[in-house]
């Protein structure tokens, strides 16, 4: 019987001639990422160890990679006292893979593992953050797990009686109309699915619009894939995923690309049309309360976002620099930019993106989560509305529960910010 | 016996169990104080131990979805309580697997705040209206460390090489 990518990825992980859903198997793991709840694992990996008398050691220190990226710089006394816990492990365990708060490195942790040729197709990668699936679009088996899991991924190397996932296929046909982005497409299938309707699965992407799609769209659908409860979103590798990592991750070892069999047997197939899409927005307060732009009239907002894992890319800054050269952003309206990595911030700057967002008004930060997840650089007001290219809108996210957050890509985004409005970018300033 | 303290919906995300803002506490000793924050009024009954220990979070489908943060779990470990849950997002039931909390997958509860329920087997008797409900097992491959009482105790077991009872992953074995 044939087997999907990710099935084929997880009988090659444990040695395997063949595997299917509902398996219960110990895949060794090729790459493990934390960003600061580190402080946590540290804490639970010597929990582990208490009372074995043996001494703690991470299995093998070449496949962790640590990012600061959550809280950079920190916010708090804590947090700081944290990261430098987390630095002397680090030290200490002879980590390599570690991306301090440096702009020689730096940068949120789903774009340093692709950026850096951390990832390849067919590895099993884990992380201590759901967003861990965005590196499924570059054709490896990635999710998220806890602290504890992590610490005995550290201890052990392997992760823990893993049951093999039904796969669900969408298959994207079309090219997407003017306006219409990654971003969009996401959107719209997490709308279609609803917030569990890809629970304890995985989507696995097909189609001309996916084949067509550069690796920095493929992060976009990957990276939201958990919004609709999948375990992980899969791409599988083809000729993009290998220029990606030739060309711009500076990978120079073997890659072997892994497909699904042609009998391969998937939970459910789904289709989009992707020339029938139209800009998507999710509204307050779950991600799968979507709806078309246009349909959203005269939507107030104080404060846009662009930026973090979903969309801090260099195609997106520089979507949102074209739009707003030579413009100013809506009077009351504040606009904040994170570019995903100090390489996309420096390549930004060369290209002259930066000065073009500064220039309207936006206020350009460090590479980081920043508001994101609500712990600081952009809070909300009572009351105040948020349009945000990132990933979640759960009442208080972006820490304030009296406020709202609407989730979009970043040609509406920076559209919206001329006008002070949720604003159709068909529609826009021109 | 004990009693629903607090009745959810759907999609409760762990950014509502625990809010982003205090993540960069992490110990599970000091995570209960934050157990559902922005909901000032259950999470000041909670802080100053108004409920009793197996006290009842009822909730609907997709509990825990959203992020990562096992904190979600250990506060709401650090009080004893006990949720019982339409459905449950992977990972949040993956933490709660690991650190002990008593979680409870049962599709069809029907139960209000201050109703009193006993688990009698695989059902839930709501006491305060009599209904019953069939409850769902666990995932079977994470019985193992159900049974060995979590995660930090199981993977102990593993690192000093002892094979741990009724391990899933060698479906062969003869239990």
């Amino acid at each position: 019987m044939g087997m999907t990518v990710v099935e084929r990825i997880l009988a090659r992980a444990t040695g395997q001639h063949e595997v299917k859903a509902g398996d219960v198997l110990e895949p060794g793991i090729d790459l493990a990422m934390s960003h600061e709840n580190a402080a946590l694992v540290i804490n639970q990996f010597n929990e582990v160890y208490k009372g074995t008398g043996l001494k703690p050691q991470v299995w093998d220190p070449s496949k962790i990679a640590i990012i600061f990226d959550h809280r950079v710089p920190a916010e708090s006394s804590k947090t700081a006292t944290n990261q430098k816990r987390i630095r002397d492990f680090v030290a200490h365990e002879g980590i390599t893979k570690f991306h301090d708060i440096r702009a020689d490195v730096g940068g949120i942790c789903h774009q340093i593992l692709p950026e850096y040729g951390y990832v390849r197709p067919g590895y099993v990668v884990v992380g201590t953050d759901s967003h861990t699936t965005t590196h499924g679009a570059l054709g490896a088996f990635s999710f998220g797990i806890g602290a504890t899991e992590m610490a005995s991924v550290w201890a052990l190397g392997i992760a823990l009686n893993i049951e093999v996932p039904k796969t669900i296929k969408i298959i994207v046909n079309g090219e997407f109309k003017k306006n219409v982005t990654p971003k969009d497409l996401i959107l719209h299938i997490i709308g279609r699915l609803s917030a569990q309707g890809a629970n304890f699965k995985v989507i696995e992407f097909h189609g001309d619009t996916i084949r067509n799609m550069p690796v920095s769209g493929r992060l976009v659908l990957c990276n939201m894939s958990v919004e609709a409860g999948a375990t992980s979103g899969i791409v599988p590798a083809d000729l993009e995923t290998v220029r990606y990592l030739r060309e711009e991750a500076g990978v120079d070892e073997d890659i072997t690309l892994i497909a699904p069999d042609k009998d391969a047997e998937y939970d459910s197939i789904i289709e989009v049309d992707a020339s029938k899409l139209v800009p998507q927005v999710a509204c307050p307060h779950t991600v799968d309360n979507v709806k078309e732009v246009m349909s959203l009239n005269e939507t107030k907002i104080n404060q846009v976002v662009i930026g973090s894992c979903t969309n801090g890319r260099l195609d997106d800054i520089e979507s949102a620099a074209k739009i707003m050269k030579n413009k100013k952003i809506a009077k009351g309206v504040r606009m904040l930019v994170f570019p995903a990595s100090w390489r996309i911030y420096k390549e930004a700057l060369k290209m002259g993106y930066i000065a073009d967002l500064v220039n309207s008004g936006a206020v350009v930060m460090n590479p980081g989560c920043g508001c994101c997840l609500g712990v600081h650089q952009g809070a909300l007001g009572d009351g105040e509305v948020a349009l945000s290219t990132t990933n979640r809108n759960f009442k208080g996210r972006m820490g304030n529960p009296q406020g709202e957050v609407y989730l979009c890509s970043p040609v509406v985004a920076a559209s919206s910010a001329l006008t002070g409005i949720i604003t159709d970018p068909s529609k826009g300033v021109n | 016996m004990s009693k629903v303290i607090l009745k959810l919906g759907d999609d409760i995300s762990t950014d509502a169990i625990y809010p982003g803002r205090y993540m960069a506490t992490v110990l599970p000793s000091e995570t209960p104080q934050y157990a559902f924050a922005d909901n000032s009024e259950f999470n000041s009954k909670a802080r100053n131990r108004v409920f009793a220990t197996g006290s009842i979070i009822v909730a609907g489908n997709n509990f825990g979805c959203g992020s990562s943060r096992e904190q979600a779990a250990s506060t709401l470990k650090g009080y004893e309580f006990h949720v019982i849950a339409k459905g449950f997002a992977r990972i949040f039931l993956q933490n709660a697997i690991n650190l002990g909390l008593k979680c409870i997958v049962c599709p069809d509860i029907d139960a209000s705040e201050g109703d009193v329920l006993e688990l009698v087997g695989n059902t839930i008797h709501n006491k305060t209206n009599g209904k019953k409900f069939e409850t769902v097992p666990l995932p079977k491959s994470r019985q193992s460390i159900i049974d060995a009482g979590g995660l930090v105790a199981y993977t102990k077991m593993r690192l000093m090489g002892r094979e741990p009872l009724n391990s899933a992953v060698n479906p062969g074995m003869i239990e």
